[in-house]
């Protein structure tokens, strides 16, 4: 009996600027978390992966990780996974400028 | 220092349009991501956690003033405006006159003239084989054995169809003893190296058919035979040779004005009595420029700052600067008369931090932060214990202490030589840090020893705190380092002071 399917995205860094991409619903990718597919079913992840892997214009080193939702928001469970939505911590680059603005 | 001459420079512009237009087939999809991932590795770049980053070898760790203006340009351009000096080299002397001496004794030589096959001599200048030596005909690889450097001779590496790793042939060959015992490896194989099949026709073929040992009992006899044909006319040549890499001309200049800032301006005289080593030459210094200002990120200069030590090094520096694999940036010839400038415009520039070899020159891999093979975060934990050690003002009654932060087993933080190695994991999903005690990176080289289970992210810098205060306590006095009292004391003080509840209430009502 194998362990019940964890919910999982899909993740990637994008081939032009290198930065942290995420499959979204319409099978494009995007730079936030928020907008990214939920699997909950394996095969149907698995399926995705590949379809995903196959997108080699725009995603390099394609991967599934885990997620969960808290308080109607996505969040990893890995601090890897938190970092790379996040940014480095020494300065407030690239995405977490942006977030500065809200 | 080194000038690239025609044949360097037009290499470099072929490798240049080379990889332009490889990046060109990889976006327009005629090359898939495997088969460009080895191209783009080969030239420096790297796919990071959140960006592309571009490695940027300076080899033997020497640049001269418009190098430096060159990086920052494109620290400015390209990226965010700065660039991180790594650990990763640590050459041991100079390849390039070795290998200079090779070309010109090894061209028309007889023994080079009717080899079975190509045969390729690789030198590095660093216990860190930068040079693939394991992967070459004959590897030459410097080491140093006490204070002789010589080489470890490996033969039949080879890539292509039948891949094979260099064995070791000689584990230290004398320097002066170079030509005749190559001499003797290519002698030995022009007798039994195979000329039937152009397929075994490789050293690697003769070393794998006829076995290391028995090779190597023919060289030692054969380069018996030759050494007293080599009169010491080579080592005359390899002279020749490293005094195209000469020292600057010199000058001298009263150290008047010197003395007098020494004696009264003490940010001066502690950044003096820190960061200035002696150098050989009369009024002349060792300047060290700092790249770990206290709750900055370890190596980080910004382009400013690359400009400010470039154009220091133009008008101070004889036009030479060294980068040190303890991340910091050294200029290696400045007058001292020239001294008082030259901190002055470096404390402009937020780079005159006086902490060479204390607690906060600390040794940082840039970690989770920018790694994707990092398991936990390095720069944070850096700069927590640099804050926090000048924040109790601490630092210089601590003296000299090398701590070194990894963020995996990779070690590119070098913790397995700190005087406090701190190795970073991830341990059920949760960032841990192990500590190891008593490593030493110097020619006394030693690996530290684990003290016991990690640290979380938050526990790490109080159990810091308890070693120093451990330390602090046990010292016979102020100039017995931390290493010192470790190995006169050994490990168990440290550990009580690391794991005892009562020894960590103690210091926790300090």
């Amino acid at each position: 009996m194998s362990r019940p399917f964890s919910p999982k995205i899909i993740t990637a860094n994008a081939l032009i600027d290198g930065d942290v991409i995420y499959l979204t619903d319409s099978n494009t990718w995007s730079g936030d978390l928020q907008h990214a597919r939920v699997f909950t079913d394996e095969d149907s992840a698995n399926a995705h992966l590949s379809q995903a892997a196959a997108q080699t214009a725009r995603a390099v080193g394609v991967y599934l990780v885990d997620i969960k939702l808290e308080d109607g928001v996505l969040v990893p469970t890995h601090f890897r996974e938190a970092f790379r939505k996040t940014g480095p911590s020494n300065y407030a680059h690239g995405k977490q400028e942006q977030v500065t603005h809200v | 220092m080194y000038k690239y001459n025609d044949f360097d420079s037009a290499f470099i512009a072929e490798r240049n349009a080379q990889f332009r237009a490889q990046v060109a087939r990889r976006i327009n999809g005629n090359l898939t991501e495997d088969e460009f991932k080895p191209l783009r590795l080969m030239n420096g770049v790297y796919l990071q956690l959140h960006a592309y980053m571009l490695r940027v070898a300076i080899p033997y760790g020497t640049l001269n003033s418009r190098q430096m203006d060159q990086l920052a340009m494109i620290a400015e351009r390209w990226d965010k405006g700065y660039g991180h000096f790594t650990t990763r080299h640590d050459e041991i002397d100079d390849p390039r006159p070795y290998a200079e001496l090779i070309r010109q004794w090894s061209t028309d030589h007889p023994e080079f003239q009717f080899l079975p096959r190509k045969f390729k001599i690789a030198v590095t200048g660093s216990e860190h084989d930068r040079a693939v030596s394991r992967a070459h005909d004959i590897g030459l690889r410097m080491v140093r054995r006490g204070d002789q450097i010589g080489f470890e001779v490996i033969v039949g590496g080879g890539l292509g169809r039948t891949p094979m790793i260099g064995k070791v042939l000689r584990d230290f060959l004398p320097i002066a003893d170079l030509l005749p015992y190559l001499e003797a490896v290519v002698s030995v194989w022009n007798i039994l190296g195979r000329r039937d099949n152009k397929y075994k026709a490789r050293i690697k073929i003769t070393v794998h058919e006829n076995g290391i040992d028995a090779i190597r009992d023919q060289v030692e006899t054969r380069f018996i035979e030759l050494r007293p044909s080599y009169d010491g006319a080579d080592q005359g040549l390899l002279e020749q040779i490293k005094s195209a890499f000469a020292k600057p001309a010199f000058k001298s200049a009263s150290l008047d004005g010197f003395d007098l800032a020494y004696q009264n301006d003490p940010i001066f005289r502690s950044w003096v009595d820190t960061n200035i080593a002696a150098h050989a030459t009369q009024g002349y210094a060792i300047a060290s420029i700092s790249i770990k200002a206290h709750g900055q990120t370890p190596g980080d200069a910004t382009a400013e700052q690359m400009r400010v030590i470039a154009s220091l090094a133009r008008r101070f520096g004889h036009d030479e600067i060294r980068i040190s694999h303890e991340q910091n940036v050294i200029l290696p010839h400045v007058h001292k008369s020239d001294l008082l400038q030259v901190h002055a415009e470096l404390k402009a520039a937020g780079l005159a931090t006086a902490n060479i070899g204390l607690i906060s020159d600390i040794i940082a891999c840039p970690g989770m932060d920018y790694c994707a093979l990092a398991t936990a975060r390095s720069i944070p934990i850096a700069q927590q214990i640099a804050t926090r050690f000048d924040d109790l003002k601490l630092e210089h009654d601590i003296g000299h202490l090398q701590i070194k932060i990894s963020g995996c087993i990779n070690a590119c933080g070098h913790h397995h030589v700190g005087h406090i190695g701190i190795l970073g994991l991830d341990r059920a999903g949760v960032e841990n840090y192990q500590i190891t005690l008593g490593g030493d990176a110097t020619e006394t080289a030693a690996l530290g020893t684990r003290v016991g289970p990690g640290f979380s992210a938050d526990d790490i810098l109080p159990a810091i705190e308890r070693l120093i205060f451990a330390y602090l306590a046990i010292r016979q006095d102020a100039e017995e380092t931390f290493l010192q009292t470790y190995r006169r004391v050994g490990i168990e003080p440290f550990q009580s002071a690391l794991y005892d509840p009562q020894d960590t209430q103690a210091h926790a009502a300090e």
